[in-house]
């Protein structure tokens, strides 16, 4: 079973202005589980593209089980046992699960007999799947279930996975990787992509520690802690957040019997929302990506009106206000889309500093636009949050996802918030950036300000919330204190594994 | 093998060089054309592009490029509030038609009282008449979702139907001996847009078509407003959280647009043409969107642009008359400009590079 199934040896990328992989080497040996760790732009990405026959490397070989691999294109890689599931899912909502599947596949079996395969697989591999379900109507959990299934009804010899973990519940996590052991007690060699370190040391043999392009470091995730894996991934130490004691004040907002239609034919509705949360508070609300999340933050953000008392501010009815309205009285948001939602990409910083600060930092005198004005404040989110550009003048799409992100978050912090709403607030952003955004946050809380931090991070939620409640199919669980929560109630209220009872009854 | 590379940022130097460019590539298959049909390139453009300016009888085409120019102007910087915030007026064309009408009825309403008060009050009609006009796909679409490109380009054929009807009824000249048509304005001293210095083609639609470049550069680049209108055409739902009532910008766009094309056919009504007739209206509600387009939706480009587009008007006439085009030909070399703007477009935000082939 200690086979090396791929050697990779000397691979190097380049794109115009920045060298993606630089002579990467390493093995994977069959039947193993091979984590790749690196912040964003890392060059993990890439690598595992070239793995999969999406780009071809500009130096540097592959063998596979002692041959040369250098697949052209995917349906090659395929051929040859290396399959993948990413970490945005390629299927149509409108199909149903053997249709979806069957679309993927050269020389597609008759769906009876598909299904049939479709059902071994899944019980096989405790991966309750029904054929016959609309994939519209499946969780993100399930959604994946599919993409892994197409998998494996190649045999694959090499399976990868970037991300998988990000759209699963705690339950759905553990089920996942008794399916991954269950892989690799056959044979099967897992390459492996995640940021959650603990994950990889419960699950992974080997790590590979990539940071700008080069492996700088391997190791075995089970003898090494967090810590240590995250600094080799970041190259230096850094500082955790740390939380002060704090008085909590005045309930800032007070939601009641919140309730939203939903928009799109998959979106999902707000169901009946209580919550409430106090000056200087930060409550976490965690759930899997789509049950609700964006909707809650538009009907907070205004863009959404609902009944004018669901939403109270300091007491006020805001529910009927629109965006303006609601951040002249201090309740501000920052939206988890960056690029085209929490700002403009083809404008510039300046411009979209104005876009959410007109009205508090005074950038306008009846109407008019003082440019001078709303430079200097840009320039102070880009001091005060390390916003990495040349200046201020530059496109927001010109920044990167983590720097866009700082800057996003920096404009509503430095408006002093009376209440501020932030979804996904280190989604994409390094290790670093990260707790250096939590800090804020933390920071911001400590000065009065009550924070609702939506994400699906759940250590991040841990890490800096006083209390956590999940939402579900657009239903907020119970509000309970975060200290004291264990994995298995905070899967609970997250909803359990979806889809469990299919397979079963 | 040549490949497309998106820029990290639209290139500020090629925002400015691609309609020269466009103008250049426009000459040189134009030139193609023209020698296809058998008569010299050269001679051609230069009949387009340089008689009117520096001709034997430039003294006559100058003026008239101010003359033509203005009603372009003045369409095209309404039309780019729209298009900037991605609502498309295609109307303009029956929003000047109604605005002549409005205008016109006005002033032959006080016909033939003399009096300083019946010009001003011409030019309110005009603007009530093209807002007016263009408020109904406004309000479709603002209560119905109708799309406002169907609907007022469809309000075009109705306000043409409407003039002609005019022309032939109610606006008619009693004193006209049955021919269809009405009083002349020029025969009217308080209704007349008469030139403000005589031989100089400046009329006050002229001047209007100046104040409304100050007034929508003001408006784009320093006004809450126009900041709205760019954020609403570049990213809607940035426009939304923003705090921007789309609703309120349709409503706005459309009419504006529609008061400055109603301003530009009651302007031209009142004094180039003269009357309303049948065949009053000469599309420069439709030229007003390559206008507006050629001048990179900018209210400087856009007045550059009118008097470039003025200038192949003019020039397309003489080369009509002098060296026996058709008048097809000319409309096609219009068009090309708006063709080849379109696509060099693209160098803006893409940078063209020889890629060489990948190694397998």
């Amino acid at each position: 079973m200690t086979d090396t199934l791929l050697t990779i040896s000397g691979l190097t990328k380049a794109y115009p202005g920045v060298v993606a992989n630089d002579t990467v080497s390493f093995e994977i040996k069959e039947g193993e589980v091979h984590a790749l760790l690196g912040e964003n732009g890392a060059g993990k990405s890439t690598l595992v593209k070239m793995i999969y026959g999406l780009v071809k490397p500009d130096s540097g070989t592959m063998t596979l089980r002692g041959e040369v691999f250098a697949p052209p294109e995917p349906r090659a890689a395929r051929a040859t046992g290396v399959a993948m599931v990413f970490q945005h899912f390629s299927l149509f909502d409108a199909l149903n699960v053997a249709e979806n599947i069957a679309l993927g596949m050269e020389n597609p079996p008759p769906m009876g007999d598909l299904a049939s395969r479709i059902r071994e697989v899944s019980e096989n591999y405790g991966l309750p799947l029904d054929p016959f379900r609309t994939v519209g109507d499946l969780s993100a959990g399930e959604r994946q279930r599919v993409e892994i299934i197409r998998c494996l009804l190649q045999d694959p010899k090499l399976l990868i996975m970037d991300e998988p973990t990000s759209v699963l519940t705690p339950q759905e996590v553990e089920i996942l990787f008794q399916t991954l052991r269950k892989l690799t007690s056959e044979g099967v060699a897992i390459l492996y992509i995640s940021h959650k370190l603990e994950e990889i040391r419960t699950l992974c043999d080997h790590a590979t520690i990539l940071r700008l392009g080069k492996n700088v470091s391997t190791c075995i995730p089970a003898e090494t802690s967090a810590r240590d894996m995250a600094e080799l991934m970041v190259g230096s130490a850094f500082a955790s957040p740390a939380r002060a004691d704090r008085e909590l004040g005045e309930i800032a907002l007070d939601i009641s019997g919140l309730s939203v239609a939903s928009t799109g034919a998959f979106g999902t509705p707000l169901r009946n929302i209580h919550l409430t949360v106090q000056e200087g508070e930060i409550l976490g609300i965690g759930g899997v990506a789509g049950n609700g999340q964006d909707e809650l933050l538009t009907a907070l953000s205004g863009e959404v009106t609902t009944d004018h008392d669901a939403v109270k501010f300091m007491g006020q009815p805001v529910g009927r206000l629109g965006p303006t309205a609601r951040r002249e009285m201090g309740l501000l948001t920052a939206p988890e889309e960056r690029l085209g939602h929490a700002a403009a990409p083809d404008m510039s910083l300046i411009e979209n500093a104005l876009l959410t600060a007109a009205q508090r930092e005074n950038l306008m005198h009846r109407g008019f636009l003082k440019w001078a004005d709303t430079r200097s404040f840009a320039n102070r989110v880009i001091e005060a949050f390390d916003v990495r550009t040349p200046g201020p003048e530059n496109a927001a799409r010109s920044l990167s996802g983590g720097n866009l992100q700082k800057f996003v978050i920096g404009r509503e912090v430095l408006q002093n918030p009376k209440v501020l709403v932030v979804n996904q607030p280190t989604w994409g952003v390094d290790a670093a950036a990260a707790a250096s955004i939590r800090q804020s946050l933390l920071d911001l809380a400590a000065g009065g300000t009550a924070v609702i931090c939506i994400s699906q991070d759940l250590d991040e939620l841990m890490e800096i919330s006083d209390r956590f409640g999940a939402l579900n199919e657009g239903r907020l669980s119970d509000i309970r204190p975060a200290q004291g929560l264990t994995v298995d109630e905070i899967g609970l209220m997250m909803g359990g594994a979806h889809g469990m009872e299919v397979a079963h009854g | 093998m040549l490949k497309l590379e998106k820029r990290p940022q639209p290139s500020r130097s090629w925002t400015y060089l691609t309609p020269l460019l466009a103008v250049v590539i426009t000459m040189i298959v134009g030139g193609a054309l023209f020698s296809l049909m058998g008569n010299n390139p050269v001679e051609v453009i230069r009949t387009i592009f340089w008689d009117p300016l520096f001709g034997e009888f430039a003294f006559y085409y100058r003026p008239q490029m101010l003359v033509k120019g203005a009603p372009l102007i003045l369409i095209a910087i309404g039309l780019s509030l729209g298009f900037r915030a991605g609502i498309w007026n295609i109307g303009a064309e029956g929003q000047y038609i109604i605005g002549a009408i409005t205008g016109a009825a006005v002033g032959l309403a006080f016909y033939p009282m003399e009096s300083w008060i019946i010009f001003p009050l011409m030019v309110l009609a005009g603007a009530l008449g093209g807002w007016a006009w263009a408020m109904i796909p406004a309000i479709l679409k603002t209560r119905f979702g109708t799309n406002e490109i169907l609907v007022s380009l469809m309000l075009v054929y109705v306000a043409e139907q409407l003039l002609a009807k005019m022309a032939l009824g109610a606006l008619k000249n009693p004193d006209g001996f049955g021919f269809p048509g009405s009083r002349n304005f020029q025969q009217y001293p308080s209704g007349h847009n008469a030139e403000i210095i005589a031989g100089s083609g400046m009329h006050w639609g002229v001047v209007a078509a100046f104040i409304a470049v100050i007034f929508a550069y003001v408006l784009l680049n320093r006004h809450i407003l126009g900041y709205h209108i760019r954020l609403t055409g570049q990213a809607p739902r940035a426009a939304r959280f923003a705090g921007v009532r789309p609703t309120r910008l349709i409503l706005f766009c459309l009419g504006a647009s529609g008061a400055l094309a109603g301003l530009a056919g009651m302007f031209e009504v009142s004094g180039p043409a003269g009357q309303i007739n049948i065949d009053f209206n000469v599309g420069y509600g439709f030229t007003a969107i390559i206008v507006a387009f050629l001048g990179r939706l900018h209210p400087v480009g856009i007045l550059l642009a009118g008097l470039l587009m003025a200038l192949t008007y003019i020039g397309g006439e003489i080369a009509q008359s002098n060296l026996g085009l058709p008048a097809a030909a000319i409309q096609m070399f219009q068009g090309m400009l708006l063709f080849f703007l379109l696509a060099v477009d693209l160098l803006t935000n893409y940078r063209i590079r020889l890629a060489k082939a990948e190694a397998a």
